[in-house]
């Protein structure tokens, strides 16, 4: 199955097939990389369902949207697994997946468990702001457009004046996605570094699924 | 709000249209008409405190509000507290000058392993706008940053910030290291930022959970009055 594109994984997310035996919820920024495990692994028990990847930019909804996606969906599968980290919902989302008796992510977020959880923390690299291949391609969506940079380009030091560098953690090796990152980079006025990560504890978590 | 702001000579205004328009300016975060604004009602002997409080505080509570309820968003706002720093830079000499009223002190900071500052730097904006003294000690504070600059400002209040899931246990750490030197009661500790919430707040002992600017400079009120009430009361 090919993802929908970029802006309706953004805006919509993807409903699930409706074949497996475990479903999937998570986070539609990482769409194209758990199809794309699912199809290089052949894990067809696996259906994935993802919830609008704009949620990031409001953590303080994603328990409540992952709770109701749960809710409206666990009766169709033996088992539903979580695939968001905290993603800044401050303990909230694992408050709600123990409260709903399903498992999630480990790991404060997708940079950490991208990296690896244990390998993330060793870095503690508190003045570098990270970029995943979606969030590449999704740049305006993400940053440039919430932030009001697009119509307020004097805000830029405000929000990123503590900064030093952006990371690039690349998923894939896609030299066109690397030059976009280098110009986001120089678009915040940061120093780049290209990191790649592949799937992480991304894959490793799905594979013992 | 409108667009026809060009066509407006400020110093024409009375006074009530003035800081009507000042109102708009601070919504559509216009720093320098702001400014102009500000000496206008300065040359016009208006007390450094009354433009403070009935220009500046007064437009800004009317973003808070709209942000508050959506319909206004973070860029926004940021743009007004910009035309609001315009505004606080000229009078804040003045208001020490002055001797203008003085609620309360707090120290404010962002914990630890963190670098993010809006938020906090506009809860410190609020505060000196509603008649606190503000001591701001910048980002990623450790424990010991903390503790130094309680000692030696006294401040009423302990604001702590953190933005990342990460780094908001942090406030557990000073909050513990308070408790076993016997001085956390000393101290009104509030603290804020995205990922946290009020049950964080109560399970990390701090005395409240500030959602926004507005409801923590309420709330520092709030509790400076029952602090300075208490002490009444036992003397």
């Amino acid at each position: 199955m090919n993802p929908p594109d970029d802006q309706t994984l953004t805006d919509t997310g993807l409903p699930p097939e409706g074949r497996g035996r475990i479903l999937l919820i998570g986070c539609g920024a990482l769409a194209r990389e758990v199809l794309d495990l699912k199809a290089a692994n052949g894990w067809d028990h696996l259906d994935l369902h993802c919830l609008p990847a704009i949620l990031h930019n409001h953590p303080q909804k994603i328990p409540q949207a992952v709770e109701a996606a749960v809710t409206a969906r666990r009766a169709d599968y033996a088992e539903v697994f979580v695939l968001y980290a905290d993603c800044g919902t401050g303990g909230l989302l694992q408050a709600a997946c123990d409260r709903l008796g399903v498992a999630m992510l480990e790991g404060p977020h997708c940079y950490s468990f991208f990296e690896g959880n244990t390998a993330f923390a060793a870095r503690d690299e508190i003045t570098a702001f990270y970029l995943t291949d979606f969030l590449v391609r999704q740049f305006d969506a993400f940053v440039t457009k919430p932030l009001g940079l697009d119509r307020h380009p004097q805000l830029r030091d405000m929000y990123f004046g503590n900064y030093t560098k952006l990371v690039y953690q690349a998923q894939t090796e896609d030299p066109d996605l690397t030059e976009k990152a280098k110009a986001c980079a120089d678009f915040l006025k940061l120093d780049f570094e290209r990191r790649y990560t592949g799937y992480g504890d991304l894959e490793t978590a799905m594979r013992g699924l | 709000m409108s667009d026809d702001s060009d066509e407006i000579i400020l110093s024409e205004l009375d006074d009530d249209e003035l800081v009507g328009q000042m109102y708009d300016d601070l919504y559509d975060g216009l720093k320098e008409e702001i400014e102009e604004a500000v000496n206008i009602l300065l040359a016009r002997g208006w007390t450094p405190y009354d433009i403070l409080t009935k220009a500046l505080v007064g437009g800004m509570t009317i973003v808070g509000n709209d942000f508050r309820d959506g319909i206004l968003f973070v860029p926004e706002v940021l743009m007004a507290a910009n035309a609001m720093k315009g505004g606080m830079a000229i009078l804040k000499p003045l208001l020490v000058e002055t001797g203008a009223p003085r609620i309360g002190k707090m120290v404010i900071g962002t914990v630890k392993g963190d670098i993010h500052d809006i938020g906090k730097n506009l809860v410190a904006m609020m505060m000196e706008g509603a008649g606190f003294e503000v001591v701001d000690l910048g980002i990623n504070n450790a424990v010991e940053s903390y503790l130094g600059a309680l000692e030696s400002e006294q401040p009423d209040i302990l604001g702590m910030s953190a933005l990342l899931t990460t780094t908001m246990p942090y406030m557990k750490v000073v909050i513990d290291t308070l408790k076993e030197k016997g001085i956390r009661d000393d101290y009104i500790v509030l603290v804020g930022g995205a990922p946290l919430n009020e049950e964080f707040g109560r399970a990390i002992g701090a005395d409240a959970y500030c959602r926004d600017a507005a409801v923590a400079v309420e709330t520092a009120k709030e509790f400076v009055l029952r602090k300075h009430n208490q002490m009444a009361a036992r003397a």
